[in-house]
């Protein structure tokens, strides 16, 4: 049974279409990561895959329940964290904590303990009498996140969990993420804007303006999106140029585009006959990912439909 | 940083729903707004500022205009029952109101997206609404020596029971009102609005006789003045006044020359209370 299922899934405001006909699956125990400019329709999916947002077409399962038929069944067994905090910032850590095992009607003996083990995982247990107005931003983040998993939830979604966070606290709560999935059989759905932060997932999915465009492992998408780029500088360019037909000249320096870039520079070094003062090396990020398949850097719905890949690409170069 | 180690503590299993469960989130939902409440004093105590005012200054500077039709008795005595009843009406409308900062600062989103049913949530509201403006009519309550009513166990607990009863519904209509109002300032704006005509209308300030036809209309659409009417009751019952004065200050409310009853009068407002939650429990209901 897939932790996630979403067949062609729909989603309109008005006139709007937010979310136009996706699908996919997320397997168990997968960090699965979706990605997309701003207004992409990630935190409406999500809305939908927690039932609180109703499908205008096609249906999605969470945990092995329907998202319209069975929203108790899936409410049981998802954790959030929005994109917006949803804390009660004039109750403390404790009693935040404290309402959402009573709502969730968690065995009385168990939320004591479970309260004790998410905070101290988070590092908050210090702080647990402390009123959440007190917190910085970070501190807000990791207490929702403790809060998500109070119930043990068998699918985490978490919305921009990283946002406006530090480098550290954004390093400590991927920390957090990783035990998590040794400790408990967990799913964990979750959007980003972080590129580096993707990498951590098994899967990410891309989305723009309500379609998927892209699903895979992060190193098959990177690899889709072509080859290694080797950038040198000669002596005399101009000679160089003319033994490597496929070479371009940039502001850089000569570039080649290879299949793999490590083998091919020594190859270079031995037959190029021209001296090379500087040699690069490029991989494909998955910035490079991102956009590609995106097409521009920054995105706003109301914006016209984007420019195409090429420009994007060539306003990067 | 610490880390618990896997097996320290199991995973925890969230059961299915039953009664109990629902019960459990209705209190903690009544709970937490008692928290808030004890947290923020001030407010508790700023909101039974205007009534008292109203009981105290209003009723005293006016008492000696009025002096000749309420007879030996003190207007503030008169007044008291209704300012009671409309004490509840601030504090009521304010914890409805409540919902949409809730909804405004995403914990409303906490509370929806859990396995509860969404009336356990707004019955949790309702109470929990009902509870502090009852606790506030408390402390009104408390006053009564000081405008010559005489208090006995069985007057507090009836007046206690009158007061939630009302608050109950002030509540519960306060949650229909505000259920689609997603901006804090439009629902301070409508607060405004429907306070002093709901209290003003009820006959919480002056008896119900010799009135206007158009006033008497009105107040006779307005379910304020069936709490207020059988509070006054309740506490004239133990006042030592004349039949003719209290003829003249509680005349009974009548429809189309009928007498209705206290009993009914109550039941009316337990039912509009009841649809009213109803309403609001059927909004919060929509999907978006
Ligand atoms: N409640 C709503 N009413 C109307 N339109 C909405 C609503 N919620 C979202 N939208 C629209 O749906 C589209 C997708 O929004 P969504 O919040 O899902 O984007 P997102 O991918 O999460 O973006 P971001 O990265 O900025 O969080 C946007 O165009 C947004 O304006
Ligand atoms: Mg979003």
């Amino acid at each position: 049974m897939n932790a996630v299922e979403v067949r062609g899934l729909r989603k309109s405001y008005g006139e709007l279409e937010a979310v136009k006909g996706v699908d996919f699956e997320v397997k168990p125990g997968e960090t699965f990561g979706f990605l997309g400019p701003n207004g992409a329709g990630k935190s409406t999916t999500i809305k939908i895959l927690c039932t609180l947002a109703k499908a205008t077409g096609g249906s999605a399962r969470v945990a092995g329940f329907d998202v319209t038929t069975e929203r108790d069944q899936v409410r049981r067994h998802i954790g959030l964290v929005f994109q917006d905090t949803t804390l009660d910032s004039y109750l403390s850590a404790e009693q935040n904590l404290k309402f959402h095992a009573e709502l969730y009607g968690m065995p009385r003996e168990t939320v004591q303990p479970r309260l004790e083990q998410v905070m101290k995982m988070v590092g908050l247990w210090d702080r647990k009498d402390s009123k959440v107005l007190t917190f910085s931003g970070g501190m807000k983040r990791r207490l929702e996140i403790a809060r998500g998993l109070m119930h043990s939830p068998r699918v985490l979604f978490l919305d921009e969990p990283t946002v406006g966070l530090d480098p550290q606290t954004r390093a400590s709560i991927w920390e957090y993420i990783h035990q998590l999935r040794q400790q408990e059989e967990i799913t964990i759905f979750l959007t980003t804007h972080y590129m580096d932060e993707a990498e951590h997932c098994d899967r990410i999915a891309i989305m723009d303006v309500g379609r998927l465009v892209a699903l895979d492992t992060p190193a098959a998408l990177k690899a889709s999106v072509g080859t290694d780029r080797v950038t040198i500088r000669t002596d005399n360019d101009a000679l160089a140029l003319e033994k490597l037909p496929h070479a371009v000249q940039t502001e850089d320096g000569i570039v080649i585009n290879v299949e793999d870039g490590e083998a091919y520079v020594p190859k270079l070094f031995g037959s190029l006959g021209v001296a090379i003062t500087n040699v690069s090396i490029s991989k494909p990020s998955l910035d490079d990912v991102f956009l590609s398949y995106t097409g521009r850097t920054i995105r706003d719905s109301e914006q016209a439909p984007g420019m195409p890949a090429f420009m994007a690409a060539m306003a990067r170069r | 940083m610490t880390t618990t180690s896997p097996a320290a503590v199991a995973a925890v299993a969230v059961p299915a729903r039953t009664a109990a469960l629902d019960l459990r989130a209705i209190k903690i939902v009544v709970q937490r707004d008692l928290i808030r409440t004890y947290q923020d004093k001030t407010r508790f105590v700023s909101q039974l500022v205007q009534p008292l005012l109203f009981l105290f200054v209003l009723g005293s500077g006016l008492g000696s205009l009025t002096k000749g039709s309420t007879g030996a008795l003190d207007l503030k005595t008169f007044m008291f029952p209704g300012i009671l009843a409309t004490s509840t009406l601030f504090t009521a409308m304010f914890s409805a109101m409540s919902i949409v900062w809730d909804r405004e600062f995403g914990f409303l989103r906490e509370m929806l997206v859990a396995p509860v049913r969404r009336s356990s949530i707004i019955l949790g509201k309702a109470l929990g609404g009902a509870t502090i403006a009852t606790a506030q009519g408390l402390i009104v309550l408390a006053l009564a020596p000081a405008v010559h009513v005489p208090v006995s166990f069985g007057l507090i607990v009836t007046l206690m029971a009158e007061v939630f009863l009302l608050s109950f519904t002030l509540t519960a209509f306060g949650l229909a009102i505000v259920a689609r109002i997603t901006q804090v300032q439009t629902v301070m704006g409508l607060m405004q609005v429907l306070l002093l005509p709901l209290s003003f209308l009820s006959g919480a300030l002056y008896p119900l006789s010799n009135l206007p036809q158009w006033l008497s209309i009105a107040v006779r659409f307005n379910p304020l003045t069936y709490a207020v009417h059988p509070i006054r009751q309740a506490v004239f019952n133990h006042l030592d006044i004349t039949p003719a004065v209290r003829a003249r200050l509680t005349p009974p409310i009548q429809w189309f020359g009928w007498d209705v009853p206290n009993w009914l009068q109550l039941l009316l407002v337990a039912t509009i209370g009841i649809s009213l939650l109803a309403t609001a429990i059927r909004q919060f209901q929509k999907v978006e």
